[in-house]
């Protein structure tokens, strides 16, 4: 069995009433990768966790667990686990409990069921909190017993939706790290549902964008942010400046691009020759300047936002309809610009995407 | 304006004093005359006795209507329980279509007179040919007690993580298993106090009962049936009270555990 297909969605469709909500999924995720899908909500990523998990089952199409086809297989009969997004503790049952419930069919005895209990705890660092029910502990504290309850059956396969959507902002930037170095280190394959991208982006192995039950891309976090494929996934990923062009001259593998106001440019494009396509251009990747520069785009300062490290300048320019967004660094010697001052915006041509026309 | 406030507090204070006397001061007439020394239910009292509680007691009868109106009120408490949990169930935890229509329709058995029920209970029993019995009278019951139970178990399951059940499923337990292990001791408050709800409702109904029962009586059948005999009444007054004493102990119970119930689902619901 090849790693490649440790975990395979064969276009699997999921229909609720008139809504398509996933349609014709293929993913092939690995063995012992930190495995995200990211989207806004309603895109169907909970749902295709729902059916990797067995909560909900595909209209079409399969789903693979190492080579073995489990698509109708109930969620008990799945060597998946899963930690839920309002966690699911069992309010009735302590936390020791709340662990073992998933250990009663391992029929240990007395003594290795505790062992394994205080592990999971020990690795979730919540010793001496065995008895606690589920109203005495904090957010954070619940989501940790959720993650030992589910990764002390030692599944193949750990689900998590949006676990960490709960809890403030510097709880999850904490808990991000720990779910990562606890994924390293165990070596469990994750699949992790959000729809926040810098999440995603910070603790996946790879990431897969959707939007409106399709999956739009799946690659490598800087792949995604650097190279997206689609105008979608470029918007939902980062901020993003985007132009129209028109093809022109071709030069073997480069062609001659007509940008309107922001002028020309020579830009590798297989294939066509003539019609419309859209470059994307990161606001990091332009360079402002006060001075004239060759090639450069002139542009009036519309509006700017200060955040210490960097500017956020909302740049226009005379024929374009929007504004273009720079965000510039600041360093010692950066003086900085002000709303009304004239600048010139320049890019190098390794910056530019070009996505096909939307 | 302080007094005119405190003027005002007083006047609610004499109007719950009255409210709750005109409620009670009723009831509180048969543990009174049920130690008075006399068959004359009048005043003024002539003595303390408890010779009618004993009268009571050694009343075979009064013992086989009472181990009758047990039974029945069991039988009515389990049967609409488990039928009330069922469709709280359905109703809770799958959209069912016309949900709300059904559930309105469930509760039709409270807004028709209870008169009407036993006429059309008796009418059906006897054009179906079956004879009269308790069992009949179990069926009328579970009939009326049924929206008790639906109302209970509901407002215990409502707002019932779904999550709970497929966590789970997802750690290994079957349907079944997940019900017995996560659902059922949730709902374990709300059960309880619908069985001895209901029970209470089966225990005290006369109507249905005294269409239904044919020859057997339960309890509220044979004291109307001793009410032809003066001489009778103060034992009657003596059962009445020690009714009055267990059904009040029962719902103060019910409620009891209904409140300690929702009180543990807030905290949960708070917290997560």
């Amino acid at each position: 069995m090849s790693d490649e297909a440790f975990l395979r969605i064969a276009h699997v469709s999921k229909r609720f009433g008139t809504v398509l909500a996933v349609d014709a999924a293929d993913l092939a995720i690995r063995r012992g990768e930190f495995f995200s899908l990211l989207g806004p909500s309603g895109c169907g990523k909970t749902t295709l966790l729902r059916m990797i998990a067995g909560f909900d089952f595909p209209d079409s199409g399969e789903i693979y667990f190492e080579g073995v086809r489990m698509t109708d297989e109930p969620a008990n009969r799945r060597p998946s686990n899963m930690v839920f997004q309002s966690y699911a503790i069992f309010p009735h049952l302590n936390v020791f409990d709340n662990i073992a419930y998933g250990l009663r069919k391992e029929r240990l005895d007395k003594a290795s069921l505790t062992r394994r209990v205080e592990d999971a705890l020990a690795m979730i660092k919540l010793e001496g909190f065995e008895s606690r029910r589920a109203d005495e502990l904090s957010g954070g504290q619940r989501q940790r017993v959720a993650l030992a309850r589910a990764l002390v059956l030692k599944p193949k396969v750990l689900l998590l939706d949006e676990p960490l959507g709960a809890l403030d902002r510097r709880l999850r930037e904490a808990m991000q790290l720990e779910l990562r170095a606890l994924q390293k280190s165990l070596g469990i394959t994750f699949v992790f549902v959000t729809h926040d991208q810098e999440e995603a982006l910070s603790m996946s192995d790879r990431v897969a964008v959707m939007s409106a039950g399709s999956i739009l891309q799946v690659a490598p976090p800087r792949v995604l942010y650097e190279t997206p494929n689609c105008r979608e996934v470029a918007d939902f990923i980062g901020q993003m400046n985007f132009f129209t062009g028109t093809i022109g001259a071709r030069e073997g593998a480069l062609a001659r691009v007509d940008l309107g106001q922001l002028g020309q440019m020579n830009l590798t494009i297989d294939g066509r020759t003539g019609g419309e396509i859209l470059i994307a251009l990161r606001p990091e990747k332009i360079t402002l300047s006060p001075e004239a520069r060759q090639g450069g785009v002139k542009g009036t300062v519309a509006a700017l936002a200060y955040l210490g490290e960097r500017s956020h300048y909302s740049i226009a320019v005379e024929g374009l309809s929007e504004p273009v967004f720079v965000a510039d660094q600041n360093s010692a010697t950066t003086r900085g610009h002000a709303v009304g001052d004239i600048v010139y915006l320049s890019w190098s041509k390794e910056a530019v995407v070009v996505l096909p026309p939307s | 304006m302080a007094s005119g406030k405190s003027g005002g507090r007083a006047g609610l204070l004499g109007y719950a004093i009255l409210y709750l006397a005109f409620l009670y001061a009723p009831v509180l007439f048969l543990p009174l005359f049920s130690f008075n020394d006399s068959v004359f239910i009048a005043f003024p009292l002539s003595g303390f006795t408890t010779q009618w509680y004993e009268q009571m007691f050694s009343d075979d009868a009064m013992l086989h209507a009472l181990r009758n109106s047990l039974e029945v009120g069991a039988a009515t408490a389990l049967l609409s329980t488990i039928l009330g949990l069922l469709t709280a169930r359905a109703l809770t935890q799958f959209r069912v279509p016309g949900g709300a229509a059904m559930l309105g329709f469930t509760s039709l058995p409270l807004f028709i007179p209870d008169i009407v029920l036993g006429i059309s209970l008796l009418i059906l029993l006897n054009s179906a040919n079956l004879p009269l019995s308790l069992l009949s009278v179990i069926a009328g019951h579970t009939l009326i007690c049924v929206p008790f139970a639906i109302t209970v178990l509901l407002s215990r399951l409502e707002g019932f993580d779904k999550s709970l059940e497929e966590a789970s499923r997802d750690l290994g337990e079957t349907a079944w298993m997940s019900f017995w292990r996560v659902t059922f001791p949730l709902a374990l408050p709300g059960i309880v106090s619908s069985l001895l709800l209901t029970f209470i409702v089966s225990f005290d109904e006369f109507l249905i009962a005294y269409f239904l029962a044919g020859n057997e009586a339960t309890l509220p059948i044979y004291i109307w049936s001793q009410l032809r005999f003066p001489y009778k009444l103060p034992a009657v007054l003596a059962l009445g009270a020690a009714i009055l004493v267990a059904s009040t102990l029962l719902v103060v119970f019910a409620e009891w555990l209904r409140s300690r119930g929702l009180d543990n689902r807030k905290r949960i619901t708070v917290g997560a």
